[in-house]
């Protein structure tokens, strides 16, 4: 193989790529924090007893799970314009259709965390006076909190790799600066290496962390 | 406060889990429902904590029906098998909660929760986190939050079973005292007999989701009228047998695959009828001079000495195995095994069951206290 591992192209190019990454971070960020929110409601009304509150975070979870992050993305930037009559700029486009996406996760998240705590921590709760929303707010959903540390780390990172599809609607995140840098460059080898080895080191120390949490958790049980 | 269940019916998707209970607990009594896995304790208990609604019947404190009342407003306390403290809040934050839903000033909590804690004696343990306590402590915490808001009922599902066995009686017993000193009225419920025996003022013996005796520990020890509850309290030997003659007065004399024996029946009992005959290992002699109503002789099968009683697997001329124990073995020499030797029992203790007759009985006494 006569294939020359060009160096200068990746130092040359690292500023560009390193503030697609700033992007892709501070998408990232901001869709699971709004989505955390989202989940945390959604996940509560996935155990709740009212029907009508069940069947309607029931369907949103189904239908964000069940369908791509790439129609979901071209529902909002696309789709919704269309709609309204104004459009919508791929910024809030991007944010809104991730932050919907990862409150669906989220929300299973939080249902199950829900669900792993023994049933008789409620009972208990009950039994001592407290009505169902008490017994949620200072007993189930404080031990729910610990338990789901290690999942939402990995939705984050799961979220992380995702964002690279809002490239398709020319945010300059990550991927979308790689495509810019093998234009000029025509060096897809060294880009888009440079642009996995900047993903991984996003998501490891993540996943470390995740891992030490998981441990963490199995000693305090 | 009393407990009542009228008919008490509870299924799960067309599985029926009790099918008709009749109970009345009395007000300070320490009720205990025995019996093995699965027939229905904890669903009964459930019941009665509001966990569960009923599908048939009714469920009364004192006198007023509470199938619909929701559990906060039932005033009960309740332990359960795995403490169900709560993880993420201190010994006292576990104790003082209940207080601080009723709005009850700072001082006067504390002065409950340390209390409650003394007479559990936990005191110096409030700010532990309950993953800091052992088994034993857990439960008195568990204890101590059920009854620190003065329950007018105290419900336990098996609290003893998460226990090793030392710890185990010594919480039992303090259970007893605390409820005795408190005079709460307890639904306890375990499948080990021998702390049922202990425990209770009285014992409803359950069996697939229907009651099938209730009484005292003694009545049920001394008289039980049904195999499974002979079987289940205590070590019986149960022979199948068909009745030759009525003696009168209850009792009777049967034919059995190793000869005729004389004894007593609950219930009456008709000539031909078949019965089974229960007799305890401890109401049984060994070669002994005296003249017994009923005597047979057998051959040692097997020998277990445990301390304070040792028990003979006597094998008997019909091929069934018989269990008699010496209950004070000290000195004793332990027979060989293949020895012939004498068995005898009086008639009183050799009791005549008939379980067609006990069901129909159970049947018809809708209710019915024993
Ligand atoms: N929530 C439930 N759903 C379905 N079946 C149940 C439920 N709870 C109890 N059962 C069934 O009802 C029967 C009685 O259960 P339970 O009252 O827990 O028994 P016990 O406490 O005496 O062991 C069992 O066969 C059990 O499988
Ligand atoms: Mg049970």
């Amino acid at each position: 193989m006569g294939y020359k591992w060009s160096w200068n192209v990746i130092v040359r190019s690292f500023p560009l790529l390193l503030a697609g990454a700033g992007l892709t971070i501070r998408l990232t960020c901001i869709a699971v924090g709004m989505g955390i929110l989202i989940g945390t409601f959604v996940g509560i009304g996935r155990v709740s007893k009212n029907k009508f509150i069940f069947t309607l975070s029931s369907i949103y979870v189904n239908f964000i799970r069940g369908t791509p992050l790439l129609v979901q993305l071209y529902l909002f930037y696309f789709g919704l314009p269309a709609l309204l009559g104004f459009p919508i700029p791929p910024f809030p486009a991007a944010i809104l259709s991730m932050s919907i996406n990862s409150g669906a996760y989220v929300a299973e998240i939080v249902r199950a965390g829900i669900q792993s705590i023994d049933q008789g921590q409620m009972e208990a709760a009950r039994s001592l006076g407290m009505t169902y929303h008490q017994a949620m707010k200072y007993v189930i959903i404080p031990q729910t909190f610990k338990r789901i540390i290690p999942p939402l780390g990995n939705e984050f990172i799961a979220m992380l790799k995702d964002s690279s599809i809002v490239s398709v609607i020319a945010l300059e995140e990550l991927v979308r600066k790689g495509y810019l840098v093998m234009g000029r460059t025509f060096r897809s080898f060294e880009v888009w290496t440079a642009v996995a080895f900047l993903f991984l080191f996003m998501t490891f120390p993540i996943a470390q962390l995740v891992n030490f949490a998981e441990r963490r958790l199995k000693q305090n049980d | 406060m009393r407990i009542a269940l009228h008919n008490v019916v509870k299924r799960f998707k067309g599985f029926t889990a009790l099918k008709g209970i009749n109970l009345e607990i009395k007000d300070g009594e320490l009720f205990t429902l025995l019996g093995p896995s699965g027939c229905g304790k904890t669903t009964t208990l459930r019941l009665i904590a509001g966990f569960y609604q009923t599908d048939g019947g009714d469920i009364l404190f004192d006198d007023k029906i509470i199938n619909h009342l929701p559990t906060a407003q039932r005033n009960i306390g309740i332990v359960f098998q795995n403490y169900a403290l709560w993880p993420h809040m201190t010994v006292y934050e576990n104790i003082a909660y209940g207080l601080k839903l009723k709005k009850m000033p700072g001082t006067e909590i504390k002065r409950k929760v340390d209390t409650s804690l003394d007479k559990v004696g936990l005191s110096g343990l409030q700010h532990r986190y309950p993953g800091q306590l052992s088994g034993g402590q857990q439960q008195r915490v568990a204890l101590a939050r059920a009854l620190v808001l003065n329950p007018d009922v105290l419900l336990l599902d098996e609290p003893l079973s998460n226990l090793d066995a030392k710890v185990r009686m010594k919480v039992r017993a303090e259970i007893r005292q605390l409820q005795q000193e408190l005079k709460i009225t307890t639904v306890y419920v375990t499948h080990d007999q021998e702390e049922a025996l202990t425990l209770s003022d009285r014992i409803a013996v359950m069996r697939e989701g229907r009651i099938i005796q209730l009484g005292d520990p003694k009545s049920l020890y001394e008289r039980p009228n049904n195999t499974f509850t002979a079987n289940f309290i205590g070590t019986n030997n149960l022979l199948e047998a068909h009745v030759l003659k009525g003696n009168g007065d209850g009792k009777y004399t049967v034919q059995t695959a190793i000869g005729s024996f004389m004894g007593i029946a609950n219930q009456p009992l008709s000539p031909g009828q078949k019965c089974t005959i229960a007799v305890r290992p401890e109401n049984v002699q060994i070669n002994s001079e005296r003249q017994e109503a009923n005597s047979f002789t057998g051959k040692i099968h097997f020998a277990s000495y445990l301390g304070n009683i040792l028990r003979y697997d006597i094998m008997t001329s019909a091929g069934i195995l018989f269990k008699a124990d010496i209950k004070y073995p000290w000195g004793c020499e332990v027979m060989a095994v293949g020895t012939e030797v004498k068995i005898s029992f009086a008639e009183f203790v050799c009791l005549l069951i008939n379980d067609r007759c006990t069901e129909e009985h159970n049947l018809t006494a809708v209710g019915g206290e024993s």
